[in-house]
């Protein structure tokens, strides 16, 4: 029996979470320079284009299908091209229709590999991105996404938490942008040292309210896998919690960068709320509203000093995914196990270390599975199809080179 | 017939044009073209934080007017930019610099004059 209030917010959770990826896309393509703001919104839309139909096809069947391959993976002939999936299928046990939860699914694989883009932006080639984000979405996302959501998934089995994507989608996408950040080498006038700065700061603060409204839905929708048969008060928590992480991140972000150098940047302000979304993330319905205050806080120092350490350490990860998704995500996925209270008690909750110890069991796979997953697929696409545009097309900007446009004609009538 | 190039700060457009209307306007309008521009001199380069690391621009944000006049008038341009442009009464560094050319031909594209009387 379909229950209407647990579908009506489900097929809103999945719009809302769809509204990231343009947010993302504004968050990253501000703070590029101005000849590769366009390549570099590219690089988060055309995953809604890319994923959107590889999520139907194969995608869905082989994250939530059953376990195949000694459960390396799913599958489902049922499923594929969602076939056998008819609009009245209910989902599991649960009183939403089977499709709402594919779509609000394929969300994630859509703005799993988009989140990878920001370590790459003003040098990957666009054609390379485009194969890359379909393999390692089939490869890399659908493997881990079963591992972890999938009734039947191994890390799920052995009771690794993960809300809503705290190791499948931010320490996956992180590390992997971190892997393929150091595989492509820093761009050209990051390695002379020369000042790069951004386009339109304007854009990323714009961007960054789009995703604190968008994970609204990722986290509070994600409800849908722990509550059965209808989705409400761990949703409320989820949303809770999520509004108090990013809030307290926020805030502890500009502390940090007040005392590092004396200002407070938009910059600044708009990165602690994201690392504190991300960290909030796998714990979102497992966690204290008090204990998120607490997360976010952490994840925005953690970060922060992540972000100082890539400057020392001399990488380009251009726009910090790793700094931001990878570090926070690591984080947020570490402390779920001590701060949880539901359905498992953790340390600080009167528990004991099991479930931490569990969740370093989830952390570790996922930076194994994704760092080596993103280096065999690189290594392959690199003698095939080339990682890096070339020189000139670096230097004079990939807009023009890549999609024959410009983003902006301030100065033309 | 002289033009006069002043490159000045952004911040003292305003203070420049007010000098220049009290000076030139004889019931009339000064004529002006302005451009932003950047540029290097003895002033250094803002710095930015981006992400927690200072970066050091390597120009700096200046406003750049033109003016074309007749003779007469090329002292008094030259004393009320100077006077507008001063961000501190001694002057600082930054406050730009004004060049004076010759000015071989004016022709008003509406009518076809020519020379001083087209300025």
């Amino acid at each position: 029996m379909i229950d209407s209030g647990s579908t009506a917010w489900m097929l809103t959770s999945s719009a809302l979470v769809l509204l990231m990826v343009p947010g993302l896309a504004l968050f990253y393509g501000g703070m590029v320079r101005k000849k590769n703001v366009l390549t570099t919104m590219m690089m988060s839309f055309v995953a809604m284009a890319v994923i959107g139909v590889q999520w139907v096809l194969v995608g869905y069947a082989l994250a939530f299908g059953k376990s195949a391959l000694g459960g390396f993976i799913g599958w489902d002939w049922q499923m594929f091209a969602l076939q056998g999936i008819e609009p009245t299928t209910l989902y599991a046990d649960k009183a939403i229709p089977e499709l709402v939860f594919v779509m609000f699914q394929g969300k994630f694989a859509i703005i799993t590999p988009a989140l990878i883009s920001g370590a790459v932006a003003e040098r990957m080639k666009f054609r390379t991105y485009l194969v890359f984000t379909l393999i390692w979405v089939t490869f890399v996302y659908c493997p881990l996404a079963h591992w972890v959501w999938a009734s039947d998934g191994w890390l799920f089995e052995r009771g690794v938490l993960d809300f809503a994507g705290g190791t499948v989608v931010h320490i996956a996408a992180g590390v992997s942008a971190l892997v393929l950040a150091l595989m492509m080498g820093p761009r050209r006038d990051f390695a002379r040292g020369a000042a790069i700065l951004p386009n339109n700061l304007v854009l990323t603060l714009t961007g960054a309210g789009l995703l604190w409204f968008g994970w609204f839905g990722f986290n509070a929708g994600s409800s849908v896998a722990v509550e059965s048969p209808v989705a409400g008060a761990i949703a409320g928590l989820a949303f809770t919690t999520t509004q108090s992480a990013a809030a307290s991140a926020g805030l502890a972000w500009m502390a940090v960068e007040r005392w590092h150098h004396g200002k407070v940047t938009s910059l600044g302000l708009a990165s602690g709320i994201v690392a504190g979304l991300v960290a909030v993330t796998p714990a979102a319905g497992h966690i204290k509203p008090w204990a998120a205050l607490l997360l976010g806080a952490m994840a925005s120092v953690v970060c922060y000093a992540a972000v100082q350490l890539k400057n020392r350490l001399g990488y380009d990860d251009s726009l910090d995914a790793f700094g931001v998704h990878g570090v926070g995500g690591i984080l947020g996925a570490l402390m779920t196990g001590l701060f949880c209270f539901t359905p498992v008690k953790g340390l600080f909750s009167g528990g004991d270390v099991s479930q931490f110890g569990k969740q370093a069991l989830g952390v570790g796979v996922a930076i194994a599975f994704a760092g080596g997953g993103t280096f065999v697929i690189a290594s392959l696409l690199k003698p095939l199809m080339g990682l890096r545009t070339t020189d000139q097309e670096e230097r004079d900007g990939l807009d023009i080179h890549v999609h024959g446009e410009r983003g902006y004609h301030f100065d033309q009538t | 017939m002289k033009m006069i190039i002043a490159i000045v700060r952004p911040e003292r457009l305003e203070a420049v044009e007010d000098a220049l209307s009290e000076v030139l306007d004889e019931g009339d309008n000064y004529r002006i073209t302005i451009d932003m521009v950047e540029g290097l001199g003895r002033q250094e380069g803002e710095v930015e934080i981006f992400r927690g690391q200072k970066v050091k621009l390597r120009n700096v944000q200046k406003t750049r007017i033109t003016l074309c006049v007749n003779d007469a008038y090329v002292e008094k341009t030259i004393g009320a930019i100077s006077k507008g442009a001063r961000s501190e009464p001694g002057g600082a560094v930054g406050d730009g610099k004004i060049f004076v050319l010759p000015l071989e031909e004016v022709v008003r594209i509406r009518t076809g004059e020519r020379g001083g009387s087209a300025i």
